[in-house]
């Protein structure tokens, strides 16, 4: 048997840097070594010829390719190579994937082929967007990727012709080989040769119909890694001398700690110390909501306790006498948020609306109607709940600072550690690793620089992990919403008039104010402002914003995962009200050449849509863009005699314009109906004297496999210039399909989430 | 406190309280990161290893508890990934962000162990301990029927 600590502790020797500063690496030779994907993937490929920046190319015929968009399974490891090796025409079984290195991205600029090709500006960093989010991997660096890849095959051509006294245009390339005549040579020793040449044109990208690898449902790299637990997460990471940190901040936003009790726990076994966090205590920027930049990462007022392993930390920590004030939102409720979001709600001439959408009159039109339907819809706060609780880990010395962690905005990550470290940005390292889930928590750093202060505190590297009950407490979470809807019938399969007010949390109030337009959040009003799908001959859209002291963020497909539910749920409303076939009302309602028309029709032909049902038994549809995709559902249910609710089936059609890996998306879409049916099912956040009260998998629930519907994914593909993200836009969908299923079932409408809070005994 | 443990067949002394939880033995004592903490409190399976060959939370399981037993942990499943279950979970790319997936691994395998040809209650029964936020579960189901018969050749 294989002495695995030994292995993990052979660490490579420290050595300086040309700054003259120490350069802390380590090395964990894993059986992942072998495979295509190391288990750590932030270490930088050894040996090798750099081609250019997201490729590397050994004498063997290897090809590394970098990656700049982080993995948290939605398979940027694998799509995104691909992309690179479409139009580099290498041989894909000895691709290999490392992450793209940040630091080198904030000290370089684009590279100039990348800028005369017109896929990079001067001033974009070395390798442009490394934020993952808004399911933007694909979408937002395909173009800047693929001419990487094309850029470097015709060098590696120019470099074989040059040798060969032939034009350029009489050598190809295929599967790593180049050949011209009887002229024969592979991509390894011609690697070198082309790192030096100039063209005086970069070569245009391909067009999806010369695709020959995009579009092949390839094995995923990171599989292998993550059958055998040698992929590292952040929370894995294992540094020399590295010391655990468990920490407690207060769970009222805003409060602090009056006191706490070290003495009573530093003879206890481990135990090395404690750091006061926030106010009175480490960290550069302390949280204040009165300021932008502090009530987004700022150092919440709290205690670290440190030892020599986690558990002895832990154990401590919550053995210390700690004494807390709540603060001025001691006494705040979900109840007494979403209650004052109501009465501004109740309040149709309340002064602090904002117009987002206003075609004729829609609220004189709803006024002279004797035929209105009014609905009101609310959704609650939620949390990420992501698998990996929240861990960061440290290094600050005088002239560097070291981060690992598995963060969806390296360079984010890396402002915020160079902030709290008190050094310059080229000075400090980010190691990405691979992220136990994002959802969009991973954009905050909130935990980067907690950990740095604390490192920099305690002098030597530290490994903070927080609970499941401190991740949840000191979640960033989806805003609540809430939705006021009037519509005027009169009588007719197609209202006339539509009116609909939201009140809500806004995230870009409480995190980028500077890109409201005039009042509105255009992720709070996202599908019901002009981007609505249906039309009427009035319609208006009114926002108003009614923040609380709770920290919000961006959540899986945001905006669109709580505006779905409503307006899919009031269309369904105004069908049943119309005594229209919710399907044909819909229908009805788009323009002709809407773009939902093919994928309603889609899931709805492959669903076998129908509202001939027996009781208990029910067909609903939902449907939304987001993400420049467009997805529509067909949920099938049944709810038996004694209200127990079964999601049976839900059929996807998704139009996402093209697809790069077929098996991915259809993977990403059942993830996002699993992801979207929890949080329509369980999710619900709760708010008591002005801290969250779930704290935990038992009260915070999830989807298990014993509740897995059937998920049916059909492409419904427009193809052109469109590409959609799919990371996200199949999550809005499913709350509104499984409502409105409930409602066929039974006959009970729902109108605020969760589901589970609601009697559906018919 | 000195603590000796049996895991994945070789035995190590630890440094750690008798109360300490199994999981954070392997992983902080031992360097065994492939056992993952999620909760703490048995409602996630993250933590799932084996002893004596059957399912055990190991983060509810006191180190002095596995005295004496055959703790195996993701990393002593197979030497080389050969595991019917991990064959298996390869064949059809089961895993995505894969932090649960050490502790459905285990869970699977322990399943095997007492069921050879689970039917999907029984899979339902013993996989419904395993949370996985990626949503996995329907190539969770259905690699698992993969490695029964993988297992019986």
């Amino acid at each position: 048997m294989k002495n695995f600590e030994m292995d993990r502790r052979r660490f490579l020797v420290t050595s300086s840097s040309a700054a003259g500063g120490l350069v802390l690496g380590f090395h964990i030779p894993t059986a992942a070594h072998a495979g295509r994907i190391m288990g750590d993937p932030w270490m930088a490929a050894e040996g090798g010829q750099e081609v250019n920046a997201w490729l590397v190319i050994d004498p063997d015929n290897t090809v590394t390719i970098r990656v700049g968009q982080s993995e948290m399974g939605e398979g940027v490891f694998t799509g995104l190579p691909m992309i690179v090796a479409e139009e580099l025409q290498c041989d894909w079984s000895k691709v290999k994937a490392v992450y793209a290195e940040v630091n080198r991205h904030v000290r370089n600029k684009a590279e100039p082929y990348m800028v005369a090709a017109g896929a990079a500006k001067e001033t974009d960093g070395l390798y442009q967007r490394m934020s993952t989010g808004g399911s933007g991997a694909v979408r937002r660096s395909r173009l800047y990727l693929a001419q990487a890849g094309a850029s470097a095959r015709e060098r590696l051509k120019q470099a074989a012709a040059d040798t060969w006294g032939v034009a350029r245009a009489d050598v190809s390339a295929e599967d790593s080989v180049l050949s011209s005549g009887s002229n024969s040579g592979t991509f390894g020793e011609f690697a070198a040769a082309a790192a030096t040449i100039d063209l005086d044109q970069e070569p245009a990208i391909k067009t999806p119909e010369e695709y020959t690898l995009i579009g092949q449902s390839l094995p995923r790299l990171d599989t292998p890694l993550k059958v055998n637990g040698s992929a590292t997460y952040g929370i894995d990471v294992r540094v020399p001398d590295m010391v655990y940190a468990a920490v407690e901040v207060s769970p009222v936003p805003g409060g602090r700690l009056v006191s706490y009790d070290f003495d009573a726990v530093k003879d206890r076994p481990g135990v090395l110390a404690a750091h006061r966090l926030g106010e009175g205590g480490i960290g550069v920027l302390h949280y204040d909501l009165g300021d932008v930049a502090q009530r987004v990462t700022g150092i919440q007022s709290g205690v670290a306790v440190i030892a020599d392993s986690y558990y002895r930390a832990l154990t401590a920590l919550q053995l210390m006498p700690k004494e807390w004030d709540a603060g001025e939102f001691g006494d705040v409720s979900d109840e007494s948020i979403i209650n004052g979001a109501l009465e501004v709600l109740a309040n149709p001439d309340d002064p602090t609306y904002n117009p987002a959408n206003s075609v004729g009159d829609a609220r004189a039109a709803i006024a002279a109607s004797d035929n209105t339907l009014e609905a009101t819809y609310v959704t609650p706060y939620l949390e990420h709940a992501c698998m990996e609780p929240m861990n960061c880990t440290a290094h600050v010395t005088a002239d560097r600072a070291d981060v690992w962690v598995g963060t969806q905005n390296p360079p984010r990550a890396l402002s915020v550690a160079a902030e709290e470290a008190g050094l310059p940005e080229e000075q400090v390292h980010v190691h990405t690793t691979f992220l136990g889930t994002g959802f969009g928590r991973r954009l905050r750093q909130d935990e980067v620089r907690q950990a740095t202060a604390i490192a920099k505190a305690q002098g030597q590297p530290v490994k903070v992990v927080w609970t499941r009950e401190e991740t949840t407490k000191q979640g960033k979470f989806r805003p609540y919403s809430t939705y006021h809807f009037s519509a005027s019938m009169n009588g007719d399969s197609k209202p006339e008039a539509y009116w609909n007010r939201i009140v809500s949390h806004s995230i870009f109030n409480h995190q980028i104010p500077q890109f409201l337009n005039e009042g509105i959040d255009r992720q709070a009003v996202e599908g019901l402002d002009a981007r609505l799908p249906y039309v009427f001959d009035h319609q208006q859209t009114d926002y108003a914003i009614r923040d609380s002291h709770m920290p919000v963020h961006w959540w899986r497909s945001v905006g669109a995962s709580q505006n779905a539910f409503a307006i899919e749920s009031f269309v369904d409303e105004m069908a049943h009200a119309a005594g229209a076939d919710p399907l044909e009302f819909r229908l009805a309602l788009l323009p002709e050449d809407s773009e939902f028309r093919n994928p309603l029709e889609v899931a709805a032909k492959e669903a076998g849509w129908t509202t001939d049902l027996r009781a208990g038994e029910g067909m609903g549809i939902g449907m939304s863009e987001a993400f420049g995709t467009i997805v529509a559902q067909v949920a099938y249910v049944t709810v038996s005699r004694r209200g127990q609710l079964r999601v049976e089936s839900i059929d996807c059609a998704i139009d996402c314009g093209h697809v790069i890996h077929p098996r991915l998306v259809q993977d990403q879409v059942e993830s996002q109906v699993v992801f979207g049916l929890t949080a329509a099912l369980y999710g619900e956040i709760h708010i008591q004297n002005g801290a969250v009260v779930e704290d935990n998998f038992d009260q915070y629930l999830m989807l298990r496999i014993n509740e897995m519907p059937e998920v049916n994914t059909h492409f419904a593909l427009s193809g052109g210039e469109k590409w959609g993200g799919v990371g996200e836009p199949a999550v809005p969908p499913v709350a509104p399909a499984v409502a409105n299923a409930i409602f066929a079932a039974t006959g009970k409408r729902v109108r605020r989430l969760p589901l589970r809070n609601h009697d559906l005994i018919g | 406190m000195a603590i000796s443990l049996t895991i994945n067949g070789a035995s190590h002394t630890v440094d750690a309280e008798p109360e300490t939880p199994l999981l954070w033995v392997l992983r902080d004592n031992i360097g065994l990161t492939g056992t993952k903490y999620g909760c703490g409190i048995a409602k996630c399976g993250a933590c799932t290893v084996m002893i004596d060959g059957k399912k055990a939370f190991s983060c509810t399981t006191k180190a002095s508890a596995a005295v004496g037993k055959d703790v195996t942990t993701i990393e002593g499943l197979s030497e080389d990934s050969s595991h019917p279950v991990q064959v298996a979970w390869i064949e059809q790319d089961v895993p995505q962000c894969g932090y649960c997936q050490s502790g459905q691994i285990m869970a699977a395998a322990a399943l095997l162990n007492q069921r050879p040809d689970p039917s999907d209650l029984d899979i339902d029964a013993a996989m419904s301990d395993n949370i996985c936020r990626c949503g996995t579960y329907r190539r969770i189901r259905s690699a698992i029927h993969r490695a029964a018969e993988i297992a019986q050749g």
